[in-house]
């Protein structure tokens, strides 16, 4: 495989990228901060068996205009990816939410319409060659409209319906599109949060992933005990939902 | 804990105002924990990526957080290995660096800073250094051993050692007595390079300190099986045991099946790595077994020139003290190394798991007084109950340490809890 992992410097996504090399998959690295891309990819081949020089590349999620000179020097590097995995994406509890719109309006846009134009550029280049992998990270939070995460959960429910339906429209053409949506999984971005039961790690996240993306799955929860938690919610009546505090 | 503890894959930003960086968190004593309620420590678990490894000479640089799991699981296929590994691989560079750290090779290789080529720091003041056994000498010497008080350890160059297989020749050998055991030590020791005892100290009498006594080397390649070692399984200790379960019946019970298993006198054999360097690591979360009391370990050395008589009268307080415990391991350590505070020095360094209580303070004291008078000292990676008083009786290296501190952190804006228990450092 040859991989594009937006966010692979952090979390999960490190994870991911770190599992793809270390099978022997090639990988190049898009992020915000160049020095940070160095130190990940100098990290990932030294993990690589054939210790392949791994690329790297700015692309930030805020600034939409560069989306495509970042996949053009993936390709260049890679010579033509056919796998994409974006794990990037903004967090904020919902009591900053609200307290500033302007960050809102951000993470929204982030979340949301930036991921979608991301993928949309990454969906016309595979279609180009004949289909290939996108997997992107949304959220168990976008499931339910829920108090705690009203606007970051609404981003990742916007995310997630759109996912379903660029697998359902290209799946025939050979363009396999993965949801993923995690539970609690101990990052830092959840870091300072009282982790709840079936709390997960980043490396059990990336094994279920990497294993949903070889068998071109289209939605993941992850860890697997989320799947029927998140059933149960789903399934839960609005009157309930409203009286909840979750 | 107390403290806020910030976990996060950018050490470099979040080390900025903090007074301590922790790994992962395995020191039985205090020397991981904040001082107050409000303490900033960080935690470098997730700053865990290989900068850069060097195949032709095994020189690794890589982020504090990185770990032994990781380091093996990498470099072993390869045919390198760390320098020197204590008895857990649950352990990061930065804490191996900070506890200076020593192994079943201490008689040949000294503790792990003797390998350590060079390390970036955060120091009090917020700046960033590299140091190394030629730049900024005496930073370096106090942070290798010196419990993170010098500085935020940010990243750690060392250099592995190629080994022939990856599998271990073990020689065991079962022992009657204790004089026996300190012998056969001493005999192992020009033999191999890699030794340990693990004593039964909770017989008297005739019996009082029989044990195992185990033997190791790396095997050469046509002396090791084709395959690779198995991943060791994972078991996780099930349950939290009430704390009547581990009491002196049992536990006498445990050691004598522990020490009757090993039927042959002698065995010849190639094992794994995982469980010659890391028994305990077989099963996760095994404190359970002290259930909610806890525990704690003392582990301490006597110089050689305090003989065997120093080792025999600490064994009998021991038992006198009912403060043995079936996990009681003997090693004999060679001559002391370049880290201020570093803790191993020629003799023979004694570690013994004890279960938390309302006598643990008094046991200590008095375990103290008998190390102090023999000319010894305790490890600080290991202690939670040392008094001040003592620590500076056993320590005279410590003014040397402190003007270390004077110099680099004059306002001593990095601390632990066990800074201010024994160095006295305002809370």
């Amino acid at each position: 495989m040859k991989a594009v992992v937006l966010g692979g410097t952090t979390g999960m996504g490190r994870a991911i990228a770190r599992l793809l090399v270390e099978r022997g998959d090639l990988v190049f690295l898009l992020g915000r901060d160049a020095e940070e891309l160095e130190r990940s990819a100098a990290d990932l081949s030294a993990r690589h068996p054939k210790r392949a020089v791994i690329g790297s590349a700015v692309c930030d999620l805020e600034r939409p205009e560069g989306f495509g000179a970042a996949l053009d020097a993936a390709d260049r590097a890679l010579g033509e990816f056919d796998a994409v995995v974006v794990t990037a994406a903004m967090f904020a509890t919902q009591d900053a939410l609200e307290a500033d719109v302007e960050l809102a309006r951000r993470l929204v846009t982030v979340n949301y319409a930036n991921t979608v134009v991301f993928c949309e550029h990454v969906r016309k280049r595979l279609l180009a060659r004949g289909g290939g992998r996108l997997v992107v990270f949304s959220s168990v939070a976008g499931d339910r409209g829920r108090k705690p995460v009203a606007i970051y959960g609404s981003s990742k429910a916007g995310l997630s319906a759109y996912l379903e339906a660029l697998d359902h429209k290209f799946h025939a053409d050979g363009l396999s599109v993965l949801c993923v949506k995690p539970g609690f999984v101990k990052t830092s971005m959840t870091a300072g949060l009282k982790p709840p039961p079936f709390a997960g790690e980043p490396e059990q996240v990336a094994r279920e992933v990497v294993r949903a993306m070889d068998r071109r799955k289209p939605l993941l929860y992850t860890p697997k005990a989320w799947a029927p938690v998140m059933l149960g919610i789903r399934s839960l009546p609005r009157f309930v939902m409203r009286r909840i505090g979750f | 804990m107390p403290g806020r503890e910030i976990v996060a894959e950018d050490i470099v930003g979040a080390t900025r105002g903090a007074v301590l960086s922790r790994g992962l968190g395995r020191s039985y004593g205090d020397s991981s924990l904040p001082a107050r309620a409000t303490d900033k420590v960080v935690c470098t678990r997730l700053a865990n990526r290989v900068l850069s490894f060097e195949r032709e000479t095994g020189v690794l640089r890589a982020e504090a957080g990185f770990d032994l799991v990781e380091l093996n699981r990498l470099f072993m296929p390869m045919g390198w290995f760390s320098p020197v590994t204590p008895g857990t691989k649950h352990v990061t560079l930065g804490g191996m660096v900070a506890s200076d750290v020593h192994g079943k090779n201490h008689h040949r290789e000294g503790c792990f800073g003797a390998h350590v080529r060079a390390m970036r720091i955060r120091l009090a003041d917020d700046e960033i250094v590299e140091c190394s056994p030629t730049k900024d000498a005496d930073l370096f010497w106090a942070t290798v051993g010196g419990m993170g008080l010098l500085g935020h350890i940010l990243e750690v160059e060392v250099g592995l050692h190629r080994i022939p297989s990856r599998w271990v020749w073990m020689e065991s050998e079962r022992v009657e007595d204790l004089d026996a055991f300190l012998d056969a030590l001493g005999r192992a020791a020009p033999v191999w390079p890699m030794t340990m005892g693990w004593i039964d100290c909770l017989h008297r009498g005739r019996a009082m300190g029989r044990g195992i006594l185990m033997a190791g080397r790396w095997a050469s390649a046509d002396e090791a099986r084709s395959r690779p070692p198995r991943d060791p399984r994972k078991l996780v200790f099930p349950v939290e045991l009430p704390d009547w379960a581990l009491n002196p019946l049992t536990a006498r019970a445990f050691n004598t099946a522990y020490y009757w298993r090993h039927v042959r006198r002698k065995v010849e054999t190639l094992v794994a790595p995982d469980p010659f360097f890391y028994p305990l690591d077989a099963i996760l979360e095994w404190n359970r077994a002290y259930g909610p009391r806890g525990f704690t370990q003392y582990q301490c050395v006597l110089p050689r020139a305090a003989g065997p008589e120093a080792v025999r009268d600490f064994m009998h307080l021991l038992t006198k003290l009912g403060a043995a415990s079936p996990l009681c391991v003997i090693k004999d350590c060679g001559p002391e190394g370049r880290g201020l505070l570093s803790f191993p020095l020629e003799g023979t360094s004694i570690a013994v798991d004890m279960a938390v209580s309302a006598d643990t303070q008094h046991i200590v004291d008095e375990l103290n007084a008998l190390v102090i008078a023999a000319g010894g000292r305790i490890y600080l990676t290991k202690d939670g109950f040392t008094r001040p008083e003592h620590f500076r009786a056993m320590e005279p290296r410590l003014p040397r340490f402190m003007a270390a501190r004077d110099k680099w952190d004059p306002h001593r804006r990095l601390r632990s809890a066990q800074s201010v228990r024994i160095l006295g450092d305002r809370a």
